[in-house]
């Protein structure tokens, strides 16, 4: 398995070179230097010489990809893409365009995403297991036909609706927790009791259907109706039976997210004002800082490749049967 | 089902429900007292606090040599103090000393440094003369610390020395130290530092004596640590002594007194940057852009830009006082009531990041901001649940008017405007048919419709490009636009749209057609994608179709409209200017020659392209003289040109309204400075009160939710118990 998850690693880099590349293209395709130098500059009384002085002071007075003034491997080495590029395989993600510090501001954020992110997956993922076996186990009565409609009602609905129906009337009209902030010094749980409640219920109409599709897979397989026939309770055929069945399907798509959840929510975390990476990430592409964007990208390629290597290695614990090679 | 399975059911029914009401009368009871919906922490002292938010993004920077943003001011210009400020209450603005004891004293020398007279041709520069007060103290900081050797406490050779300090409050020692010249004196040096990057640089090195060479003269030092500026000189400043300073520019610039007023100029000791510049400080966000040390009436006490601000009262500023003065009207509506008293009134104001509109307006009207806004009122996307617009003017809704609301207008120095390039060889030129086709466009655009409709009448309609407050704004008729409006019944009228089809025949385009070639006029509009609606697109073509005039959009991102601009590649756009300081001078540049894109190769301000001799050489003349009638009678005479030549499409002066809750005092706005926190007056009783009696939480839909969960739950455990007792067979067949 070592063999295998080094492998793997070895592939990220390539992918992580073209999402960095791909990142870089597509934000200096609608953005030059010049413009973010008057982005940052305040657009008044902006002189060329302002502009070239704050282009060399955040290292963007050099060309994009080939530097024709240098010679040999400079050429490609002292450009924008390279200089920016390289440090952020050392993890070293610089400072953004209003001077911060990226790194630190990362793991200052990184906890109230994780904060936000963490009970609303895990409480969600067990409400929509427990919902989805609910309704396997009235499979093919009405309470099955109704649960399917309201999940494709809940699942058609904009995530919006749920954000600010759930301020409106449980903050703003029932006055029983705050609409917004994020405070972890005075009782943090006021502030995440809304976006948890309102991150389950918008996950549960697509989550339940998608869980109800691979439990009724399962359910009509022979096993399942071996262990009826031995007289195992409908509780114990779901629970010991149908749900490490289904695991496989249900990994890919979970454990995949689990690195990620670190990365936060752009919607939640903007509506909720939690000071989390998804609105750090939406802010910087709002002020055109490239530095935040390409950091934040790059970021989110690994984790996203951590997910995979951690979904590969997660089948073999839930069907020993699998073997890394 | 038997007997037995029905009390099996009914003995576990009863005890789901009283698992469910036992979790909810937990949860309540965790709650606490009421308010449960407050967002702020219960007071930990008896320190007054302001309530306020930042929104919608957090200032960039701190730093007074790169600030350039109103949301930044906010903070800077309570933390430092500019040589100028402005008086609170007096309208129009009125430039005070601030941190001098003062106003400047001005003396104009020629090119021996010779002082010659005012009006004397031979004037080649002028020197600012700064006479500090004498009890201006920075606020208590480590950077001011010393040892028992009165060396500087914390100064470290590598970052692993101080790599406990995370924030400036982790330091245990602190000290300060009195304001001197010389701090000012290495503020501009900073401005002229390149390694700062400062947006003055390049505007500033035209006027301060020796900065541009200043500059190229650091530019070539190496800067692997610490430069202390000190050790290099600047041929236009002279520190005379601690307290007072002379700043020599080129040539005469009355306005230079204005910046005098702005962030630019405050004050930076060089001990606080050379602390700034230790090891590792930056990875940290240990800098002067995010922990600014001043002398003002507040410092910094918490700087988490992603969650809050706060700022409290700084222990060692100076004896200050609430004005005894104030403008027509302001005895009357109170705000003199605080005259004489001692500032500042609050202790403490916490502001705190706000991204959604409907979160940021529920905690205002809950009672948990003190204020709808800061720096934008906010209240725009709520317009018509806050106020009634009556003929006579808007009022609040009941809801507001209930809550004891108090309205605070202000009319921003700025003016946003739809502007003609001059160059264009359709709207553009400067004969008499191409005059007469911009005013019969300008008579068109119904700009009052425009801002009734888009607006909420939220604007004021302009018949100059000056704002009113600011010398060269004349109201009633002599104020008017005559190319524009006429004079009736007291107030001005549009001119009719008969006779804008009239002057659209004469500039050769009768019914909107080209009377050469029967082809119908078109005109090109570029906007920003963002900045207009399709409504709003929809509504200027239809006025312009009433004169037959066919209009297409060409929406664009900033970048692309500013590059359109640079390159005069645009025929009608859409623009703003917000005013640096209260003088015709920083509007009327808007259309001077020199300043056209395409003329500097700059991102000039005259994004029209107007060019006119007679403009350019009033404005020459009228930039380098001190108020009075014959600068007044030249500034009439540029706006005359600007209305003759029908520059501008059509442009208004925006309008807010802000917001305060009635335990908030001293709201009148100011349009120029931000340094009025100090006056903010906050009676934190009667917040308490009102906050408790606004926020009595709605408990019903816990118990409703609860038995909502027991109703969908309890028929599933009913089914499934049955369905597991169910015999394969009904003994019944």
């Amino acid at each position: 398995m070592l063999a295998y998850i080094v492998r793997r690693l070895f592939y990220a880099i390539p992918i992580l070179i073209g999402v960095n590349l791909l990142t870089f293209i597509l934000f200096f395709v609608v953005n030059s230097p010049d413009d973010m130098a008057v982005s940052q500059l305040g657009h008044k009384y902006v002189t060329p010489e302002a502009v070239q002085a704050w282009k060399r002071k955040n290292g963007y007075d050099l060309p994009l990809f080939f530097n024709s003034q240098e010679r040999g491997g400079d050429a490609l080495t002292e450009t924008i893409f390279f200089t920016k590029s390289v440090k952020l395989f050392a993890f070293d993600f610089g400072r953004s365009e209003s001077g911060r510090d990226i790194t630190t501001d990362v793991s200052t954020r990184m906890w109230p995403s994780l904060a936000v992110a963490l009970p609303t997956f895990v409480v969600g993922i067990w409400v929509n297991i427990c919902v989805a076996l609910m309704v396997v186990m009235f499979h093919a009565t009405r309470l099955d036909r109704w649960a399917v409609f309201v999940f494709v009602g809940l699942m058609s609905i904009s995530s919006l609706f749920y954000i600010i129906g759930g301020q409106y009337l449980v903050a703003k009209t029932w006055k029983l927790v705050p609409i917004s902030g994020f405070n972890g010094d005075i009782q943090p749980w006021k502030f995440l009791l809304l976006p948890v409640l309102v991150g389950v219920i918008g996950g549960i109409g697509s989550g339940a259907r998608w869980y109800r599709t691979l439990f009724l897979e399962e359910a009509n397989q022979d096993y399942v109706r071996t262990a009826r026939a031995k007289g195992a309770s409908e509780l114990r055929i779901l629970f010991r039976h149908i749900l490490p069945n289904a695991l496989i399907p249900i990994l890919t798509g979970v454990v995949i997210v689990i690195p990620t959840l670190f990365m936060g929510g752009l919607l939640i975390e903007s509506f909720f004002g939690i000071p989390g990476l998804g609105s750090y990430m939406l802010d910087a592409i709002n002020s055109q800082d490239f530095a935040i964007v390409r950091s934040m990208v790059f970021l989110g390629s690994i984790l996203y490749i951590v997910g995979l290597i951690l979904t590969d290695i997660s089948y073999t614990w839930a069907d020993p049967r699998l073997r890394l090679n | 089902m038997t007997a037995e399975n029905t009390i099996k059911i009914t003995t576990a029914t009863h005890r789901f429900i009283r698992a469910l009401s036992l979790l909810a009368l937990l949860a309540l009871a965790s709650c606490g007292e009421p308010p449960w919906n407050n967002p702020n922490p219960p007071p930990q002292d008896d320190l007054i606090t302001y309530q306020s938010m930042i929104s919608p993004t957090p200032p960039k920077h701190l730093d007074p040599a790169l600030s350039y943003a109103a949301d930044e001011s906010l903070f800077i210009m309570q933390i430092y103090e500019p040589p100028m400020s402005y008086h609170f209450l007096k309208r129009p603005y009125e430039l005070i000393p601030g941190a001098l004891e003062s106003d400047p004293q001005v003396t104009y020398l020629d090119a021996e440094g010779l002082p010659v007279e005012e009006d004397d041709e031979a004037v080649a520069f002028t020197r600012y003369t700064l006479r500090l007060r004498d009890d201006l103290r920075y606020q208590p900081h480590p950077a001011f610390a010393r040892d028992a050797q009165e060396q500087p406490l914390y100064l470290f050779a590598t970052a692993a020395e101080g790599e406990e300090f995370r924030q400036i409050p982790d330091f245990p020692e602190t000290g300060d130290r009195p304001v001197t010249a010389n701090d000012y004196a290495y503020a501009i040096k900073r401005l002229a530092d390149p390694l700062n990057a400062s947006p003055m640089l390049g505007f500033m090195s035209q006027y301060i004596v020796g900065m541009k060479e200043f500059s190229e003269r650091v530019a070539e030092l190496p800067r692997d640590a610490w430069l202390n500026l000190d050790e290099y000189s600047m041929d236009g400043l002279e520190v005379v002594d601690d307290l007072t300073l002379n700043i020599t520019i080129k040539g005469r610039y009355p306005q230079f007194v204005y910046w005098l007023a702005m962030p630019f100029f405050s004050p930076i000791a060089p001990e606080v940057d050379r602390f700034y510049q230790n090891p590792g400080f930056a990875d940290r966000n240990l800098t002067l852009d995010w922990w600014p040390v001043g002398s003002g009436p507040f410092m910094m006490v918490k700087n988490d830009p992603n969650s809050e601000i706060v700022l409290e009262r700084n222990p060692n500023y100076h004896e200050d006082f609430f004005p005894t003065e104030g403008a027509p009207g302001d005895l009357e509506a109170g705000d003199l009531e605080d005259a004489g008293k001692p500032v500042p009134f609050i202790d403490r104001a916490v502001f705190r990041l706000e991204k959604s509109g409907l979160s940021l307006w529920t905690k205002f009207m809950q009672g948990f901001y003190d204020r709808s806004g800061e720096t934008n009122s906010n209240t725009t996307g709520v317009f018509d649940q806050a106020f009634v617009v009556r003929p006579d003017g808007v009022e609040m809704s009941p809801e507001l008017a209930e809550h004891e609301i108090t309205m605070s207008p202000d009319v921003k120095p700025g003016v946003y405007y739809y502007g003609f390039n001059m160059r264009d060889p359709v709207v553009g030129g400067y004969t008499e048919d191409k005059r007469k086709l911009r005013q019969a466009l300008q008579i068109a655009f119904l700009t009052e419709e425009y801002l009734n409709v888009f607006y909420k009448g939220n604007g004021i309609a302009a018949q100059n490009l000056i704002p009113p407050g600011i010398p060269g704004n004349l109201e009633g008729e002599a104020g008017i636009n005559p190319y524009v409006y006429d004079w009736v019944d007291g107030e001005p009228r549009r001119k009719s749209i008969e006779y804008a089809r009239q002057l659209l025949a004469e500039a050769g385009y009768p019914n909107g057609r080209d009377a050469r070639t029967g082809e119908p006029l078109k005109i090109f509009i570029d906007v920003q994608s963002q900045a207009i609606s399709n409504t709003s697109m929809n509504w200027i073509d239809r006025v312009f179709a009433d004169i037959g005039v066919q209009v297409e959009f060409r929406p664009a991102d900033f970048n692309r409209t500013r590059e359109k601009l640079l390159t005069g590649n645009t025929q009608i756009y859409s623009h703003g200017w917000l005013a640096d300081y209260p003088d015709p001078e920083n509007f009327l540049f808007l259309l001077y020659g020199p300043e056209s894109p395409l003329e500097c190769d700059c991102d000039g301000a005259n994004n029209s392209n107007y060019a006119s001799e007679e403009y350019d050489a009033l404005f020459r003349g009228m930039r380098v003289l001190p108020a009075g009638p014959q600068r007044d009678e030249l500034v009439a005479r540029m706006v005359e040109l600007y209305r003759r030549d029908a520059v501008w499409l059509n442009a208004f002066f925006p309008k807010q309204i802000f917001l305060n809750n009635s335990w908030v005092y001293n709201n009148k706005r100011h349009g120029i400075s931000k340094a009025t926190l100090k006056y903010t007056r906050v009676d934190e009783d009667e917040r308490e009160a009102k906050q408790r009696q606004w926020n009595q939480p709605v408990t019903w839909p816990l118990y409703a939710a609860v038995l909502l969960l027991a109703s969908l739950l309890l028929p599933g455990i009913v089914a499934y118990r049955r369905r597991q007792n169910a015999t394969a067979r009904d003994i019944g067949e």
